[in-house]
């Protein structure tokens, strides 16, 4: 029994703040840092070349930009190369010739997010999560429920159509108006109206539809969850026989249907790790729980105790 | 037994409805966005795309927004499209009137694009094509006038050649020469110092789109002087005497 408490303020009190914000607060720093480092340059004036090469910058030195570009391709240092998969997918079915260059920068993003998760992308890079986080938990202390239901599988037929879209027009489609690259861009090149879109996607997951833009619409999304279909990190519900069915971690959960069968899938004779690709590896069900029943491991090993 | 196929029927039934609820509502989506994608093809004829950009429809593929190139440009010429404005979002632009291209002889704009929207084999910045110098106004063009100005054709980095000055009789005075600016679009970059440059209060002189400003001869068309140059003398012998044709009484 959890008397008064909410499980928060529970949870607060069995593991202290700090830890029962443990993955939450790491997610934000990832989100802000790398945002940061698109930022540090434009709007610091910091360069590699000042920092860290020995000798003074001359005139002949150019200064080379810690990350330039943005989600959709940037150049960090000057050498490695990171080309967002989803985007270039557009631009090659509406009909343009991919160059060697660019792919490269792309295989380096697929190969990294196969191996931590392709929703990591979602969790601890995209902008846009922190605003529907932010929503997620208003719309609960608010206590505001029901709204406009939308199928979780939605994002993949968008996904699916802003392909279409983008073949029959042979444009980018979606990054017309996509709000994650436009938010992101905004920050980093200038908004415009963007913050209009920020405040649209908050209001609409706290008033209208729970989780609606992340967890049932978003085909940026839609399209790392397929990556993570072999990702090596994965959340594992270890300690479930200590589970006492409070449900604080499908309440928390962005994607509450994918807990289930790893939490209570013993019986089923069904393993502990969770393994849908739909898991962001946000890591707030280990926050909130306050028997330590989840933890970060490899998706092997997921044999079931006997 | 009955009871189950039933309740099974009942839930087929529904994951069918619900798929294609799903659906149409992504296909209506679908269908809206295809017609905005179609719009968004349509550049404003005001707005430059940066040196070696691929014709239009082609750029909207090719273009992943990245801004590479807004980055390497040494003179913040390039922006990228925000929300809200009349360009496809996200994509490099500039307008001459604010910040013209400085023509950079290493193209760093286009060495930063990574997908050859901006394309590699534009290495000579003359052989650029943004777009073509037209003086648009010339009831109050500065020269037009019978003044000297001049400044279009001072700032061209292609003097001479992409803006030449050719004289003509001034009538209003009856005893000067106006100094008449003449884009050559065989020259012109479409850099928009030009238009930049303009003492006006507006811009006589534009850089617009090469296709909406250009005329084309047909095919058939043969310029005399031009073939008479080229054969180093006239095509036709001698004078041709065309019968005179005087009425036939002789009144």
């Amino acid at each position: 029994m959890k008397n008064n408490l909410t499980s928060n303020e529970a949870e607060e009190a069995a593991k202290g703040w700090f830890m029962a914000h443990k993955w939450v607060l790491l997610r934000r720093i990832s989100q802000i840092t790398i945002l940061g480092l698109f930022l540090i340059t434009p709007w610091f004036g910091i360069y590699w070349s000042d920092v860290w090469s020995g000798d003074e910058l001359d005139e002949n030195d150019a200064p080379i930009w810690i990350v330039k570009g943005n989600l959709a391709s940037s150049l960090t240092l000057d050498v490695l190369p990171l080309t967002d998969p989803y985007v270039l997918l557009q631009s090659w079915v509406a009909g343009h010739l991919l160059e060697t260059s660019i792919l490269t920068g792309a295989i380096i993003v697929l190969v990294f997010y196969l191996l931590v998760g392709g929703r990591v992308y979602c969790s601890w890079v995209c902008p846009i999560n922190m605003v529907t986080d932010v929503a997620a938990s208003w719309r609960e202390k608010l206590k505001i429920t029901g709204g406009m239901q939308f199928s979780r599988a939605t994002r993949y037929w968008i996904l699916g159509i802003s392909l279409v879209v983008a073949y029959v027009t042979g444009t980018i489609a979606w990054e017309l108006i996509n709000p994650v690259s436009m938010v992101y861009r905004g920050i980093i090149f200038g908004m415009g109206l963007a913050w209009g879109m920020v405040i649209a996607i908050f209001l609409f997951d706290l008033f209208i539809s729970k989780r609606a833009w992340c967890s049932h619409l978003c085909p940026v999304g839609a399209f790392y969850s397929l990556l993570g279909n072999l990702s090596m990190l994965r959340i594992r519900a270890t300690n479930r026989d200590q589970c006492d069915d409070c449900l604080d971690c499908l309440r928390i959960c962005p994607e509450p249907q994918v807990i289930k069968p790893a939490l209570k899938g013993a019986k089923k004779n069904i393993g502990p790790v969770i393994l849908s690709p739909n898991c962001t590896n946000c890591g707030q069900c280990i926050d909130v729980c306050t028997k330590d029943v989840f933890n970060f491991g490899s998706r092997f090993n997921n044999k079931v105790k006997s | 037994m009955a009871e189950k196929r039933a309740s099974r029927t009942l839930s087929r039934r529904r994951f069918l409805v619900e798929t294609a609820v799903t659906a149409s509502g992504a296909s209506l989506f679908g269908m809206g966005l295809a017609f905005y994608a179609q719009q968004a093809n349509a550049l404003p004829a005001y707005v430059i795309r940066p040196p070696g950009a691929l014709p239009e429809t082609e750029f909207q593929a090719a273009c992943i927004r990245c801004g590479l190139c807004v980055r390497d440009c040494p003179y913040e010429t390039l922006r990228l499209s925000k929300l809200g404005e009349p360009v496809a979002l996200g994509t490099p632009y500039f307008l001459a009137r604010d910040i013209p291209c400085e023509m950079c002889e290493h193209l760093p704009c286009v060495q930063a694009c990574p997908t050859g929207a901006l394309e590699k084999s534009l290495t000579d910045i003359d052989q650029a094509r943004m777009g073509l110098a037209v003086l648009t106004d010339q009831e109050t063009c500065l020269n037009y006038l019978g003044l000297r100005c001049d400044v279009c054709y001072r700032v061209c980095p292609l003097i001479d050649e992409a803006i030449t000055l050719e004289p003509q009789h001034n009538r209003r005075s009856g005893k000067h020469t106006k100094f008449i600016p003449i884009v050559h679009s065989e020259y012109c970059t479409g850099c928009g110092k030009c238009e930049h440059a303009c003492v006006l209060e507006v811009s006589a002189i534009k850089v617009l789109p090469k296709q909406l400003v250009k005329g084309e001869l047909g095919k058939h068309y043969r310029l005399g002087w031009k073939e008479q140059e080229q054969a180093g003398g006239s095509l036709i012998e001698g004078i041709i005497d065309l019968p005179d044709r005087l009425p036939e009484s002789g009144l």
